[in-house]
């Protein structure tokens, strides 16, 4: 048995091709990001035999799923599902909607209880409710506990918040949080949501139209500055960090990785932990020298290591601090006054930083 | 008062009806189903083959069933060779024009039922594990409930207001083919016309109740409360 998702999909339709070789690690959440019609929810739903293209090759912890010859129907396999619009069976209540799947499960391979896929989610006072009486969060989080309870060997999230707004995003982010931290079912993620990918992401690929553009450790690709990624408002470096300390009086955790140590605003955790800390690009400014009169708590020693052009008088500079890159959106002018080129040393001043998980 | 004839029509009628409604709905699944799934060339054709018994005049209906079923006809051959006898003027006869007759009123309820509940409870439920046929019971028949109501209310109705088809495949047989449309026409003939308002406004009571059901049991809003 070997572990890991390959996934070779070659599927052509008048304007669109999707031609990917995919091998992805079998732990874990990855993400499949990329703009609309980039093909992404279409290695999904092949993945889950939804869609059938004869000459597909999918094998998915040793088991061959798709080859020639061979096609196992999606009901054979041991996929969870998780639909943008959530699927539930509108003449099932919640609580039939989870036992749906689970009981068309051999005992013998359930290992997720519904007791446990409903405490994981939260949706114990639901389970009653028919599904048009659910707010678009609720619905959701049982979507995702129906899938979990047919006990999956590989789940698949097609944009789950897509359809949310950013209320109920915030509402339903701490669950799949969870999912990942306390359930070792690898996770296949379709997102083009930046927030999501830096919250969830262990490994990603990025497609665009049907292509395989990078893929990689997630913290690698998104601070790789050849990368749309690593471009605009929301581009961030994210770096795993241990906690070291906390500051009750201020209302502060410290953390330390291998470019130093960071404040950031407290979060239940216990020292020791490993942590993701999400550092947005356009929360980190650049000095020449340490300022020491400042308000900005964590200012580290960096060295620049790339430049590139961002949008129109915005600079993405890459930085290395300590092995660990992260990176800063500052505006052209200010790297022109400053003289940054790569190679120079200077002092990262991080205003924004958040523990994301 | 209505006669023992009248009573023994009207017998006769709910037994027709509920027959052929029960025909339909088996025979008629599964071609619904087909109809609302395929992309086959031949879907039209068939579309236009089910809908015809609603644009064609009863008695035309009729007259190809006595050609066909009679003596001479492929059909009565095939019944006689089968040991079946013929079918024009018999109970059985009447079943068979009647589920034609009937037919798009049941099918394209159920058509329209399956294609609302569409694609994606289908997909939901085989990442569940579920098979297609354990699909088709556990959730496209609880999803098109709205259908079936229709189809066996319209079905049902439709058969009980039956009348050319009747007049030329059934005559006029008390207790075999009379039905009580046609008691309602012998009674006017003979101008009765008491008798003829007993079950005639009997017809119209029972037709207001049934779609009032319709209406009742069925309103559009339960079809648009999916989630």
């Amino acid at each position: 048995m070997s572990a890991g998702i390959r996934a070779a999909l070659r599927v052509s339709h008048p304007g669109f091709s999707l031609d990917v070789d995919l091998a992805l690690p079998g732990r874990g959440v990855t993400a499949l990001s990329g703009p609309s019609g980039c093909g992404k929810t279409t290695c999904l739903r092949a993945v889950a035999g939804l869609q059938r293209t004869p000459g597909n090759r999918i094998e998915v912890n040793g088991q061959v799923w798709q080859d020639d010859g061979v096609f196992v129907p999606t009901h054979r396999r041991a996929i969870g599902y998780v639909f943008q619009e959530t699927r539930l069976f509108a003449h099932l209540d919640v609580r039939r909607n989870l036992e749906y799947g689970m009981c068309r499960v051999p005992p013998s391979a359930r290992r997720v209880s519904l007791a446990q896929a409903v405490e994981l989610l939260g949706i114990g006072a639901l389970m009653a409710r028919q599904p048009h009486t659910l707010s678009g969060g609720e619905r959701q989080r049982v979507g995702m506990a129906r899938a979990l309870a047919t006990s999956p060997a590989l789940l698949l999230m097609d944009e789950p918040l897509a359809s949310l707004d950013a209320e109920r995003k915030r509402e339903v982010l701490p669950y799949l949080e969870r999912l990942h931290g306390e359930l070792d079912i690898p996770v296949l993620y379709v997102t083009h949501a930046p927030d999501e990918l830096a919250r969830l992401a262990d490994h990603l690929v990025l497609l665009d139209a049907g292509r395989v553009v990078a893929a990689g450790a997630a913290a690698a690709l998104m601070t790789k500055l050849d990368l749309p990624l690593a471009h605009g408002d929301t581009a961030g470096a994210v770096i795993r960090a241990t906690v070291v300390g906390h500051e009750p009086a201020y209302h502060l955790t410290q953390v330390e990785f291998a470019g130093g140590r960071l404040h950031l605003p407290h979060r239940g955790t216990r020292i020791g932990q490993t942590v993701r800390v999400r550092i947005q690009a356009r929360d980190v400014s650049l000095t020449l020298h340490r300022q020491s009169d400042t308000s900005v708590l964590n200012i580290l020693p960096a060295t620049v290591t790339e430049l590139a052009d961002d949008s129109p008088g915005q600079t993405m500079v890459g930085l290395d601090l300590g092995g660990t890159r992260i990176l800063a959106r500052i505006t052209r002018k200010s790297v022109d006054l400053l003289q940054l080129a790569p190679g120079m040393s200077v002092h990262a001043q991080v205003k924004g930083v958040a523990i994301v998980e | 008062m209505p006669s023992a004839a009248d009573l023994a029509a009207i017998a006769l009628t709910l037994k027709l009806a509920a027959l052929t409604t029960l025909i339909l709905l088996l025979l008629g699944t599964p071609l619904a189903w087909w109809l609302a799934r395929t992309r086959s060339r031949w879907k039209g054709v068939a579309g236009a083959l089910v809908a015809l018994p609603i644009v064609l005049p009863p008695t035309v209906i009729g007259f190809y069933f006595l050609v066909t079923m009679g003596p001479d006809g492929p059909i009565g051959r095939l019944t006689q060779s089968l040991g079946l006898g013929l079918l024009p003027f018999t109970f059985a006869g009447l079943v068979v024009g009647s589920v034609v007759y009937s037919m798009p009123f049941v099918i394209q309820p159920l058509q329209n039922a399956f294609e609302a509940v569409g694609n994606e409870p289908l997909e939901a439920a085989a990442t569940l594990r579920a098979t297609p046929l354990d699909t088709f019971f556990s959730v496209v028949l609880p999803l098109a409930r709205p259908g079936y109501l229709t189809a066996i209310v319209m079905g049902f109705a439709h058969t009980v207001g039956e009348f050319g088809v009747v007049l030329m495949i059934g005559g006029n047989i008390p207790d075999r083919t009379r039905v009580v449309s046609v008691q309602i026409y012998d009674h006017v003939e003979a101008l009765e016309y008491t008798q003829a308002h007993w079950l005639a406004a009997g017809m119209v009571a029972f037709s207001f109740v049934v779609l009032l059901a319709l209406y009742v049991l069925n309103p559009t809003g339960q079809r648009r409360a999916r989630a």
